[in-house]
């Protein structure tokens, strides 16, 4: 189908290296034995554990519940027993050690009880409960970032959603899991695609692939065809990376730019990832939480590279080993050799962001970096139109506010500028150095801000305190000072200091007991209705 | 354990080496023509300039304590001194290039902290000290073709500046079509005059030799913009300018202006337009600012030329907007991604 698209900024057309990954159909890989699931497996809050060490679980039953708004539940990928609750390996660039939970199978896959948690008539649910059913079924954007997928299907107050976009772009060398599942689950995809758009009650639909993709391209198209849905659009886009970034999607398809410092809501349009639809697709229909994923293994540390469907908590080097490593194995990437990041053991497990695992032979020797010479390459590839050599000079030089003056947080970290640069300069790092610095100082900010006004606080509560311990002497001594001089009786005295005390109370309760001016003047009719809610409400206490 | 990195884990082979290597390729139709029209003194002195440059280059690097390898093998010593050899006169003595190719890389390149980090362009800068402290030397020319000295004479006069019998030095070098022009005008005659009364020197449209020389450091130019070593913004801006310029005064007064084809075919133009202008080190970051940056270039050239001191600007005009380009790069910001969106 043909539309209009609109050109993006900069881009690069990169090697693709994806046909040796999908020469064979995606295939179930075995049941591991033991499963790690980290509790944290994406921005916002970690979940919690409701299972402990030694209880037995069943495919399928949450084992760790959400934690906040930003957050989403974890489930059991196969039936067995916790082993485990502790700090684990994670794939994190940092290589940090997670809370999480370890299950030893016991090779029975017994699932839970989801009978009653299908919904195959989700037309008559609401987008709230059908936002509940996707919390709970643990879906996170399967694209990469991982933010929770029901938050992204709630527009909030006053966002009129127009579009929605499913991103089936997968712009980013060697992974081919998306492209793999677009041919192999077209309909589920489109299913829940038709989710998505009930939950936020949008017309206009696209599925957006790249025209490298043909066979994906032809099934979802083959599928619309069956399901006589001619909302949805199945658009193909230009193969240029990073026509999947999701500003950069936008703007293709709409010609709208999202906002500098804004999100995709701020002009009508919401973002999904085609493995997402598909999660969805199966939580809903199914009544299945998210278990398993699709992974691409691929490199040319893999004798036979593949996407295979990993139940989540499997270890990446067994699936390595069954993908045939090779002696070229010496560098973990998770994700794509672009934005992905290098794990230093491949003892991890796959977790629900983690689309493919690349593994490759490392540079024996890294290049030397050469001076930037400003010739502007980077510039002119950068997709979010920023100058990546400025801030590479304010980064480098610690420079945070300048690098805030140019944008710096526009940076998408697609890494094109670190890709062209012909001083081998690793750019991205800076910007990522700066960012976490930046989060960092503001952190601290905010700590020392509310120490301040705490600190701030208290001198004030200290000065208020003495100046009422000030007023009440000098009220005493007033008062000593007025019964000496009539040379009174001490009795006179306590008297007068309960008098005072007496007009203060009186004062009080005067001060208390002024009514609401709106209930004043009232007309009979006003008076009757008040009468008669004063007695519902009786009624109401007598009743409870 | 291995030093994990961030992404991106993949590169293009792009490197500076690459980047100065196509530059100086570029350069070789021109400077073949060059030699072939004004002798092989442009030989001798690239060569002197090039090993000086890396003398310096090595020396200065183990002062500073720097890799001498990835600095000398990225060919930026290299291609500055083959620029500022391509800006002297040809019949020179040998330690003009020398003296100039020094001042460049120790002072205009690396005591402002090496590669990446000079502001002003170094080749002009050795070659703007050398025309401010050797006049003489620096504007004698001799005759394209017709000088009659081979490859011996030439070196004969570079290293000991003794010429063939029955020649003398003041006999042979004249002034250049450029610097013709400028004193004749102001002597009161019109351009079509002086061009009629020295009809050798002149050639076509812009001086016998120059003329050609300037159209393959064009070609040369294309090239570089078509394989993206450099953009086309600059040169473009540039030529641009100084067409302009030139038609204005042309327009209104051919008699004392001469016209365009005069002003973009005579003297260094293309080579400064495609090959020093474009200088990324030294010039305007943006594709805006390139183009105020290039358009700045070449409407100085067209004042200095036309009323200033010197007959050709190029040097000048590149220092002086050189000095412009942080301010450039400051008010020439491109509107980042969603801006056009923000309130």
């Amino acid at each position: 189908m043909s539309a209009r698209l609109w050109k993006i900024f900069g881009g690069l057309r990169l090697p693709g290296f994806k046909a040796m990954s999908m020469s064979q159909a995606t295939r179930a890989a075995p049941l591991a034995k033991i499963l790690t699931l980290p509790l944290k497996q994406h921005i916002g809050d970690a979940a919690e554990a409701i299972v402990k060490v030694g209880d037995a679980v069943l495919k399928g039953q949450m084992i760790a519940a959400a934690n906040g708004y930003v957050s989403t539940p974890i489930h059991a990928p196969t039936s067995g027993k916790i082993i485990a609750i502790e700090k684990r390996q994670t794939p994190h660039p940092s290589g940090i050690s997670t809370d999480c939970i370890v299950i030893e199978s016991d090779g029975k896959e017994q699932w839970i009880e989801i009978e009653n948690t299908k919904n195959a008539n989700y037309r008559q649910l609401d987008s709230s409960a059908l936002r509940n059913i996707i919390r709970d079924a643990g879906i996170v954007g399967l694209g990469g970032a991982g933010f929770p997928s029901f938050i992204k299907l709630n527009p909030g107050p006053g966002n009129v959603v127009d579009t929605l976009i499913l991103n089936g772009a997968e712009c980013e060398p060697y992974i081919t899991c998306d492209a793999m599942l677009m041919q192999e689950q077209s309909r589920k995809i489109i299913d829940g695609l038709n989710i998505m758009r009930h939950a936020l009650q949008v017309e206009r639909c696209i599925i957006a692939v790249e025209d490298n993709k043909r066979a994906a391209h032809t099934m979802l198209v083959n599928a619309l065809q069956e399901h006589e849905a001619d909302y949805i659009k199945v658009i193909q886009i230009p193969t240029l990376y990073p026509a999947g970034g999701e500003k950069q999607l936008i703007k293709t398809l709409t010609g709208k730019e999202v906002p500098s410092n804004g999100l995709p809501i701020n002009i009508g349009v919401v973002c999904h990832n085609v493995a997402t639809a598909a999660a969805i697709s199966t939580a809903v229909l199914e009544g299945k939480p998210l278990i398993s994923r699709y992974v691409t293994i691929t490199g040319n540390g893999i004798e036979q590279p593949c996407n295979l469907e990993v139940l989540l908590g499997t270890s990446f080097s067994e699936l390595i080993d069954l993908c045939g490593r090779s002696n070229k194995a010496e560098q973990f990437i998770m994700g794509g050799p672009m934005m992905g990041f290098e794990i230093a053991d491949d003892n991890v497990p796959v977790i629900k962001t983690s689309n493919c695992i690349l593994v490759q032979s490392k540079k024996t020797k890294p290049d030397y970096v050469m001076p930037c010479i400003r010739c502007g390459q980077c510039a002119e590839v950068c997709p979010a139109q920023l100058l990546p050599q400025q801030l590479y000079w304010y980064a480098r030089a610690k420079n945070f506010d300048k690098t805030q003056d140019y944008n710096l947080f526009d940076c998408i970290e697609c890494g094109c500028c670190t890709y062209v640069c012909p001083s081998h300069i690793p750019l991205v790092q800076y910007y990522r150095f700066a960012k976490t610095e930046i989060w960092a100082q503001e952190q601290e900010k905010k700590k020392s801000d509310i120490a301040r006004q705490r600190h701030e606080f208290r001198q004030f509560r200290l000065e208020r305190k003495k100046a009422e311990n000030e007023e009440r002497k000098r009220q005493k001594r007033e008062l000593l000072k007025k019964v000496n001089g009539e040379k009174d009786s001490a009795e006179d005295v306590k008297k007068a200091a309960i008098e005072a005390a007496m007009a203060r109370v009186k004062a009080k309760r005067k001060a208390q007991s002024v009514s609401p001016a709106n209930i004043t003047n009232l007309t009979e009719e006003q008076k009757n209705a008040i009468a008669e809610i004063d007695s519902r409400r009786k009624k109401v206490k007598e009743e409870s | 354990m291995s030093i994990i990195h961030s992404s991106p884990y993949i590169q293009n082979n792009e490197n500076v080496s690459r980047m100065m290597l196509a530059v100086i390729l570029a350069l070789i139709p021109g400077t073949l023509v060059y030699i072939h029209f004004f002798g092989f003194g442009v030989l001798i002195n690239i060569i002197i300039a090039v090993i000086t440059a890396i003398v310096c280059e090595v020396t200065v690097l183990k002062i500073r304590q720097r890799p001498v390898k990835p600095f000398i093998y990225d060919g930026t010593a290299v291609l500055t001194a083959i620029l500022l050899a391509l800006a002297l006169p040809t019949l020179t003595p040998w330690w003009l290039a020398a003296l100039g190719a020094g001042f460049a890389i120790i002072i205009a390149k690396h005591l402002y902290g090496g590669m990446g980090y000079n502001p002003f362009n170094p080749a002009m800068v050795g070659y703007a000290m050398l025309l401010i402290a050797f006049p003489k030397e620096m504007t004698a020319w001799i005759p394209a073709e017709t000088h009659g000295l081979n490859f011996f004479d030439t070196l004969n006069y570079s290293f000991f500046e003794t010429l063939p019998a029955g020649m003398s030095y003041d006999a042979l070098t004249m002034a250049t079509p450029l610097d013709s022009i400028k004193t004749q005008l102001s002597l009161g005659y019109t351009v079509d005059e002086i061009k009629n009364a020295n009809a050798s020197l002149f050639g076509n449209i812009a001086g016998y030799g120059w003329e050609w020389i300037n159209i393959m450091f064009l070609i040369g130019g294309i090239i570089l913009i078509l394989i993206k070593v450099i953009n086309w913004h600059i040169p473009v801006s540039m030529l641009g300018a100084l067409a302009f310029m030139a038609m204005i005064f042309n327009f209104s007064d051919a008699g004392s202006y001469p016209p365009i084809s005069f002003h973009l075919f005579s003297g260094a133009a293309m080579l400064g337009a495609f090959f020093i202008a474009t200088d990324p080190v030294t010039a305007a970051a943006s594709n805006k600012g390139r183009l105020i940056y290039g358009a700045g270039i070449g409407i100085l050239i067209y004042i200095i030329r036309t009323w200033g001191g010197y007959p050709d600007a190029i040097a000048f005009s590149v220092l002086l907007m050189n000095m412009a380009v942080p301010m450039i790069d400051y008010y020439s910001k491109p509107p980042v991604f969603g801006a056009t969106h923000e309130s």
